[in-house]
């Protein structure tokens, strides 16, 4: 590689194993916290709408204290929380875990919306012709809801993208934090947060295309 | 012999009773219609007889099973399981279609043939053939509804609801929702029904079928009936103020001359 010591590309490619170790955080912990964010969110937002009243009331609380704290809090308390409690575990799964607490919250209330918005009428269409509750629920009512959850779900799955970022304050080199890493030794302060910027973007509009592709995917169901 | 037999059906919303002790008795093959003004509770009886709507006193029977509530003993709800057994031999025709979305108008007279019924796919599709044709639409299986006009979508869902080979099929104001010159196709198929020995209880405002396809009229007023005979006692000769009022809005094409 033949470039002048001193530019931003040299710097960059100096640093590149570390800058890509750090995307390569904030893609995993991005992937696996929408994972598990996702599922439970799922099976929540199934007891916020359908749950027996106690479940429902447990669910509506944890939904409303978890959306009512900062993430930035979140993260803090789950990973210093634990350590009081002697649980040890590694910054970056206290991260994921505290990110995931999250996600389930507002993927269970984009999915109570998507399920509630469903005309009661197709429930009763289904019980006219002797189904039951779950196979109403399988059959009829979700896989209308989870195309109407879809453009909901790919906010929440931008807003944890961006949340890794905070990820950095208990010490896991992500994106971000691996960008700051490398200003510390070269001052380039302007170029390395830009290419950050310019990564994240990138990662997020990747995110936003696949999702309006499955929405084109399934356009034909009107209403 | 009675097939669904209605006594005593009481129904409230908190404090206003909408149902005031319905009694009915409806005969295999009997086209029973339902006329009345809007509030008298037409609606909200046939909600009843499928366990739509639940009711807080009384009985429904079909063919001598208890519908919805325990027979003996305490009045008690059946269990899902039972309740979808029994909604599963009446089926219902809605004002507003209620077909689903996302499957094609094939798709949806399957569904319960396959996880009601527990037919195989290809049996359920030679069904679902069987009453797409007979309701005209043979050439619309692979359409989805909204690719369908509201009368060709109400088609559908009257094939999806007789596939299921019920005892009794409940109609409620199936036309009411559609543009006027879609109406005839949807009575047509309905007579054809009629015709077929399928015994109906229909909810319509469409007097000139009432008239020409019920075997009985029951005209129901302030959550009771108040008269029931055939179309020509119910419909010529009016026994009450209240039904000559009725039966005045349909430009006199009815009551006594």
């Amino acid at each position: 590689m033949e470039l002048e010591r001193g530019t931003f590309l040299y710097e960059a490619w100096t640093a590149r194993w570390s800058l890509l170790e750090g995307l390569m955080v904030t893609i995993s912990s991005s992937v696996m916290t929408i994972i598990i964010g996702t599922v439970l969110g799922f099976a929540v937002g199934l007891v916020l709408t359908y749950g027996m009243l106690p479940f429902r009331i447990l669910a509506r609380l944890y939904v409303d204290i978890m959306r009512g704290i900062p993430v930035l809090v979140l993260i803090l308390f789950t990973y210093y929380g634990l350590a009081i409690l002697k649980i040890g575990v590694k910054p970056y799964w206290a991260g994921v875990i505290a990110l995931s607490l999250f996600c389930i919250s507002h993927v269970a209330e984009n999915v109570r919306g998507a399920v509630q918005s469903i005309p009661q009428g197709q429930h009763e269409a289904g019980m006219a012709i002797g189904m039951r509750f779950f196979q109403r629920l399988r059959y009829i009512i979700l896989p209308q809801a989870v195309r109407r959850a879809l453009p909901p779900w790919v906010n929440t799955a931008l807003e944890i993208v961006k949340g890794t970022t905070l990820l950095s304050v208990i010490g896991v080199v992500e994106l971000l934090l691996a960008n700051q890493q490398a200003i510390a030794r070269n001052y380039m302060i302007l170029q390395f947060y830009m290419a950050a910027t310019i990564v994240y973007i990138i990662i997020n509009f990747s995110i936003a295309q696949a999702a309006a592709a499955l929405e084109r995917r399934y356009a034909y169901l009107r209403y | 012999m009675v097939l669904l037999s209605a006594r005593d059906i009481h129904k409230k919303y908190d404090e206003t009773e909408v149902l005031k002790g319905i009694d009915l008795d409806i005969e295999q093959g009997q086209v029973v219609a339902l006329i009345g003004a809007s509030g008298s509770g037409k609606t909200t009886f046939l909600r009843c007889i499928n366990l739509l709507e639940e009711y807080h006193q009384g009985r429904i029977e079909l063919e001598g099973e208890s519908i919805g509530y325990s027979a003996n003993g305490r009045r008690r709800k059946l269990g899902e399981r039972q309740i979808s057994a029994q909604r599963a031999k009446i089926g219902m025709v809605f004002q507003s279609f209620n077909l689903f979305p996302h499957m094609t108008a094939e798709a949806n007279v399957m569904l319960g043939l396959t996880k009601v019924r527990g037919m195989s796919n290809a049996e359920a599709q030679e069904r679902a053939r069987h009453w797409l044709d007979r309701v005209g639409l043979a050439d619309r299986r692979q359409h989805y509804p909204y690719q369908l006009s509201g009368g060709q979508q109400q088609r559908v869902a009257i094939a999806r609801a007789v596939a299921m080979e019920p005892r009794l099929m409940l109609f409620d104001e199936v036309t009411s929702a559609l543009d006027p010159e879609l109406v005839a196709e949807v009575l047509a198929v309905m007579q054809d029904l009629a015709k077929s020995g399928m015994t109906m209880v229909v909810v319509s405002h469409e007097m000139l079928f009432v008239r020409d396809v019920a075997t009985r009229v029951v005209f129901m007023d302030g959550g009771l009936v108040a008269q029931s005979g055939t179309p020509d006692e119910v419909l010529h000769n009016p026994q009450t103020e209240r039904l000559r009022s009725f039966l005045g809005r349909f430009h006199g094409i009815f009551g006594p001359v």
